[in-house]
């Protein structure tokens, strides 16, 4: 078989990459149409990490580090990762995902060629972007702002920020399963923020928690990303601990992608 | 397990385009929603190529719910569909691409203008025609096309529906509805639409609940009721398995059992009378010949054979089976209207 022919024809069974990037761009460049004509939602997305990091200075000033080889700066920088996962994103694409589906927008992509998961990860790409670029500014920002040493392990902050992103994108379907509307989206993801916040080791690492206390909250769906991010970047996060942050990460990809899939409503209930 | 779902481009050609096929095939089609309410109960039709095909009913009839099985948005709970030889719901990929959609109701994000939404609904198809020509063949202005959706009336948006549902040159296209919010003048440029997809080759299954609209296009027209199929054919075969009525009144002290007795027996409301009968022009004949030689004046004389609109409201008028499932499914009842003439 010559080269050219395999190159030219396509095989059967598989998957046309190229429709399927002209199709999620398609529904990215819309997607991204409409947070530009959102204002306050862009508004909450953008600012709220940035707020909440400057906020969160002077709880740290308070906390007692000594022993955890973190700083102030490696607390605050990965905490405000946190925030833009869980503001930017998760917060952010819920409500995104629970108007489109409201808007019977959903449904009607599905009559169409795009899978189904292609329709959500295309209508989640601004959103993604606009978090990297976030995400891109605090660790740089931070960095020179406070004085930090370039990240240890930069392979795992790399690892637990994009597989933290898929995560947060899953559970923005998860929630969607129970918000009936885009005003409940913002009483509807409150829960997992809080939790989030409390014990992912957004506000307080996990390292200064008492250690059954730590275990436990080791397994939220944030906290693999804070660690995999925070104790990366200063490099004391040792082999089996690595292991095990990506296994919680991972295990959780894979709950929430059963659970889309099984529960995520295209259309709405009436 | 999406690859698997991936038929070859060459297989779909050959398994599709067989001459003479039906372009949908619905076999004991069912539908039961999560509460348990039954919409389809057992559905079976075939629309041949090139064919436009009228799924008729009042409010949850089950006209939706049966289309968006075939539109492949739902699995049937039994039964089995075909859309150009395959199952629209498991083999999607196959599927998709040649045909076009129109829901009953838009699913546009409000914000978007009629470009940008129509310009992401091309980025989604392949093949896609260019957007200016699509929106100038359903009538959507150059003005209109900044506008956002949100701006548009109820008829532009079913345009801007339509428009998508044009944009990938589809075989077969699904219509629910086409035409609900347009202005009598929309009405009829999408019939003119409609005939024109019909001269070049496109199936049509559209379900309406304007009578006329079924009779202005239909080749062929179901008429569902409780989530069943009562009665089918072309508009004429529909029609003349009703029986034609002759009404008259009678001059004063004659009764009923005053017309011949080779009549059939009439119905007697308020002194007018009505005859029944699949043999309009044999029994009509009798009454005139009776009426001419004993002198009779018939005032108020009208014959006529039975119209779509009577087959329809007898059928509606059935006694309801589905009383004692409750409400009619909510997925098929949104956005329907009663049953009107145009």
């Amino acid at each position: 078989m010559s080269t050219t022919d395999a190159a030219t024809v396509k095989a059967p069974g598989r998957v046309d990459t190229s429709a399927m990037g002209r199709r999620l761009r398609a529904l990215g460049r819309a997607e991204l149409t409409l947070l530009f004509r959102n204002k306050a939602m862009l508004f909450v997305a953008l600012a709220t990490p940035i707020l909440l990091t400057v906020l969160m200075r002077q709880t740290i000033s308070g906390m007692n580090l000594e022993g955890t080889g973190l700083s102030m700066g490696t607390v605050l920088i990965p905490g405000s990762i946190g925030y833009v996962l869980v503001f930017a994103v998760y917060a952010n694409l819920t409500g995104i995902y629970v108007t489109r589906r409201e808007e019977l927008v959903l449904k009607r992509l599905r009559t169409g060629e795009a899978s189904d998961g292609e329709i959500l990860a295309g209508s989640a790409l601004p959103s993604l972007v606009l978090a990297l670029g976030q995400c891109v500014l605090l660790l740089g920002g931070g960095a020179v702002l406070l004085d930090l040493a370039p990240p240890e392990r930069p392979e795992l902050v790399a690892a637990g920020l994009l597989l933290g992103l898929v995560l947060m994108v899953l559970l923005a379907g998860v929630s969607a399963v129970f918000t009936r509307s885009t005003e409940a989206s913002q009483i509807t993801t409150f829960p997992f923020m809080a939790v989030s916040f409390v014990g992912s080791g957004i506000v307080v690492p996990l390292d200064v928690m008492p250690d059954a206390l730590a275990t436990v909250c080791s397994l939220l769906p944030v906290s693999p990303t804070m660690e995999l991010v925070r104790n990366g970047w200063v490099g004391t996060l040792s082999g089996a601990d690595t292991v095990k942050a990506l296994g919680v990460l991972v295990v959780w990809i894979i709950l929430g992608t059963l659970a889309v899939r099984r529960w995520f409503p295209w259309e709405p209930r009436r | 397990m999406r690859a698997r779902d991936t038929t070859h481009p060459a297989e779909a050609g050959r398994r599709g385009r067989l001459t003479d096929m039906d372009a949908i095939e619905v076999d004991g089609l069912k539908r039961r929603y999560a509460k348990g309410f039954e919409a389809v109960r057992g559905v079976s039709f075939s629309v041949r190529e090139g064919e436009i095909f009228a799924l008729l009913g009042t409010n949850g009839a089950g006209k939706t719910s049966t289309v968006e099985l075939l539109e492949g948005l739902a699995r049937p709970s039994g039964g089995k569909v075909k859309v150009l030889g395959f199952d629209p719901y498991s083999e999607r990929t196959a599927v998709r691409p040649r045909t076009g959609v129109m829901l009953q109701e838009g699913g546009f994000p409000s914000e978007l203008t009629v470009t940008e939404t129509i310009r992401m609904w091309a980025g989604c198809t392949s093949d896609a025609r260019p957007i200016g020509e699509v929106l100038a063949q359903v009538g959507l202005s150059d003005r209109r096309a900044n506008v956002r959706v949100k701006q548009l009336s109820g008829g532009e948006r079913r345009r801007l529906d339509l428009a998508m549902a044009l944009v990938g040159h589809p075989e077969v296209l699904f219509l629910d509805e086409p035409t609900t919010g347009m202005d009598p003048e929309g009405r009829r440029d999408t019939w003119e639409l409609v005939r024109e997809l019909r001269r070049a080759g496109t199936t049509v299954l559209l379900t309406t609940h304007y009578l006329e609209e079924a009779e202005e296009l239909a080749d062929r027209l179901a008429i569902m009721r409780s989530g069943r199929i009562v009665t089918t054919g072309t508009p004429e075969q529909v029609v003349a398995e009703r029986p034609s009525s002759i009404r008259f009144m009678l001059p004063d002290g004659l009764t009923a059992q005053h017309l011949p007795p080779t009549l059939p027996p009439a119905t007697v409301r308020e002194g007018r009378f009505e005859i029944r009968t699949p043999q309009l022009q044999a029994v009509l004949t009798d009454l005139l010949l009776w009426a001419r030689q004993t002198g009779v004046e018939l005032p108020g004389l009208h014959a006529r054979t039975a119209t779509l609109e009577e087959v329809f409201l007898e059928i509606a008028q059935l006694p309801d089976e589905n009383d004692e499932d409750g409400q009619a499914p909510d997925a098929a009842k949104s956005g329907e209207k009663e049953v009107e003439r145009v």
